[in-house]
């Protein structure tokens, strides 16, 4: 007990008795997780299994009908969203969502602002903070975009504005990480390029990851939470999970 | 549009007197008029996302506030008008937390509500508004001692105004501020993931549009020294926000070219035909069918195809 105790202080985000029903049908179902700060976490589960929504609840775009959301310690089950990204939580949407007649840069640049006072600027252009380009070009190269930068996202393919999306993530410099199916519609290339860029993210940031990719996803985390149903099913580490009769029979549909 | 953009439209503005008759100053000012209001507007419309029915309200209150403090208090311009834009602004603080409680359609219904409820009271609320004869005998204010009866010097007070609220507005538009605007009209679940609170960046932009309306409100009551309910209504609020989607929402020049096109025609074609609304209806028609983001970017994209086949 006084080792859970004092483990408690690590932990990025602890999840106690979350539910959330649309219409009666419980989409999260007493779920409950502990994410050690620095952690990888992978999330699987079949599809409608509940993990976008959970995403959805930690971070704020869903109220939970019950259950507790603690981000470093502090409950933050009650926040709105962008007080909880003020609170160094990030995240990337399973279905991309950018801003698409601006540059790759300006996306950035609004990601940076989303934590900064100058957000409230209201006199001074914004072109000339040269200062805030600079840095957004800088996270744009930490994914291989940089030349890339002063173009409208629009005019990129589908896998830059995969990378554009984690940029913009990276850009807020989270303390906890929420990438949803980052790998999603990739070619093969992509998804190395991709797999990098994660491999690449420093440990001060936890990340939790939902994907389906099995070869990706199971090389990048550590320990793995199986959903079902709304429910976690099975976790441990990568080996337990992937041993673990009841993953084989929700998921890998051996 | 460019500052060099700006100062060279503001300079032919200022040569209007040199060459045009009073007809076409007084025409000029209410122009001007017009297009601080549509500007007002367009924060909301076009950089926001967020389609007003009820802006007339700001302008109109503001006017009303004006002739009232004049009237009942035989108040100064000096004080009044500072007074006038406050009170409206504060108005419109209290309107957005119940606007903003909405978005889109729902948004766009409250603010309608509002309004209405504004012009009633215009009309029902006699021992204040005077009702439907309206606050007459007011009087245009002398700044520094000058006369603005005249056409010219009218025009010219306007001018400088005008100027003063467009080059705010550009700065705002162009401002961080702007840009998350923007953000919160295309993506707002994206901003909110961002740690941006849209319905804050929301109530300001509302707040600020009410205040540029406003003060569109106190030169539009100085031009004409007169009030009536039918500033109110919602025909003047349809009216800012046709201007304002004909020449292009979320464009600086947009709203300007919506407020020449209007004020032209209204005053024009209402000398020839009494129907002059219809007419009005059936232009806003040619635009939608063939322009649908306004006259501004349609012409600006039919210049480009020109220039293209003739490169």
């Amino acid at each position: 007990m006084s080792a859970a105790m004092t483990q408690n202080a690590e932990l990025a985000l602890e999840v106690r008795g979350l539910r959330k029903a649309f219409g009666g049908l419980p989409a999260t179902n007493d779920v409950s997780l502990s994410i050690a700060a620095g952690e990888r976490r992978l999330i699987i589960g079949p599809n409608g299994a509940g993990k976008t929504t959970l995403f959805n609840l930690i971070a704020g775009d869903l109220r939970a009908d019950q259950g507790s959301i603690k981000l470093f310690g502090e409950e933050v089950a009650r926040l709105r969203t962008d007080q909880r990204a003020q609170r160094g939580l990030a995240r990337t949407f399973q279905i991309i969502t950018l801003f698409p007649r601006d540059t790759l840069a300006h996306n950035v640049v609004l990601a940076m602002l989303g934590l900064s006072p100058s957000r409230w600027d209201a006199l001074r252009p914004l072109s000339r903070r040269r200062d805030l380009y600079e840095k957004a070009r800088g996270v744009l190269a930490r994914v291989g975009l940089e030349s890339a930068a002063e173009r409208p996202l629009a005019q990129v393919s589908y896998g830059e504005k995969r990378r554009v999306e984690i940029a913009m993530a990276l850009a807020q410099n989270p303390r906890l990480l929420l990438l949803d199916e980052p790998l999603a519609g990739l070619s093969q290339e992509e998804r190395q390029s991709v797999q990098a860029l994660l491999a690449a993210i420093p440990r001060d940031i936890t990340v939790i990851m939902i994907e389906h990719d099995m070869d990706t996803a199971l090389s990048f985390a550590e320990r793995i939470t199986l959903l079902h149903y709304g429910k976690v099913i099975v976790e441990g580490t990568r080996a337990e999970v992937v041993a673990h009769p009841r993953t084989r029979e929700v998921y890998l549909g051996a | 549009m460019n500052r060099t953009a700006l100062i060279a439209c503001a300079a032919l503005a200022a040569l209007i007197p040199l060459v045009a008759g009073d007809y076409y100053i007084n025409l000029s000012s209410q122009i001007l008029i017009a297009a601080v209001f549509a500007l007002s507007l367009n924060l909301l419309v076009g950089y926001g996302g967020l389609t007003s029915l009820g802006h007339a309200a700001y302008m109109g209150v503001s006017a009303y506030l004006s002739g009232w403090l004049f009237l009942k208090f035989g108040m100064g311009h000096l004080l009044s008008a500072p007074l006038a834009v406050l009170g409206t602004t504060l108005m419109a603080a209290l309107f957005g937390l119940i606007a903003l409680r909405a978005s889109g359609i729902g948004f766009l219904m409250i603010t309608l509500a509002l309004g209405q409820v504004l012009w009633g009271l215009a009309f029902r609320w006699v021992s204040v508004t005077n009702g439907d004869n309206g606050l007459s005998g007011l009087t245009r204010p002398m700044p520094f001692g000058i006369d603005l009866t005249g056409a010219i010097p009218f025009y010219y007070f306007t001018l400088l105004i005008s100027i003063v609220s467009i080059a705010c507005i550009a700065a705002f538009s162009y401002s961080a501020f702007g840009a998350v605007l923007r953000g919160t009209r295309d993506q707002p679940r994206r901003m909110l993931a961002l740690g941006h609170n849209v319905w804050m960046v929301r109530y300001v932009t509302f707040i600020t549009a009410g205040f540029w309306s406003a003060v569109s409100g106190l030169l539009y009551v100085y031009y004409h020294k007169f009030i009536h309910p039918a500033a109110l209504a919602l025909t003047n609020s349809a009216e800012v926000l046709l201007m304002v989607i004909a020449g292009g929402t979320g464009t600086l020049v947009g709203p300007v070219v919506g407020a020449i096109v209007v004020i032209l025609l209204k005053n024009y074609v209402s000398a020839f035909v009494e129907r002059w609304t219809m007419l009005l209806g059936f232009v806003f028609l040619l635009i939608v069918l063939f322009m649908p983001d306004g006259l501004v970017p349609g012409f600006k994209r039919l210049w480009v195809r020109f220039a293209r086949r003739h490169a």
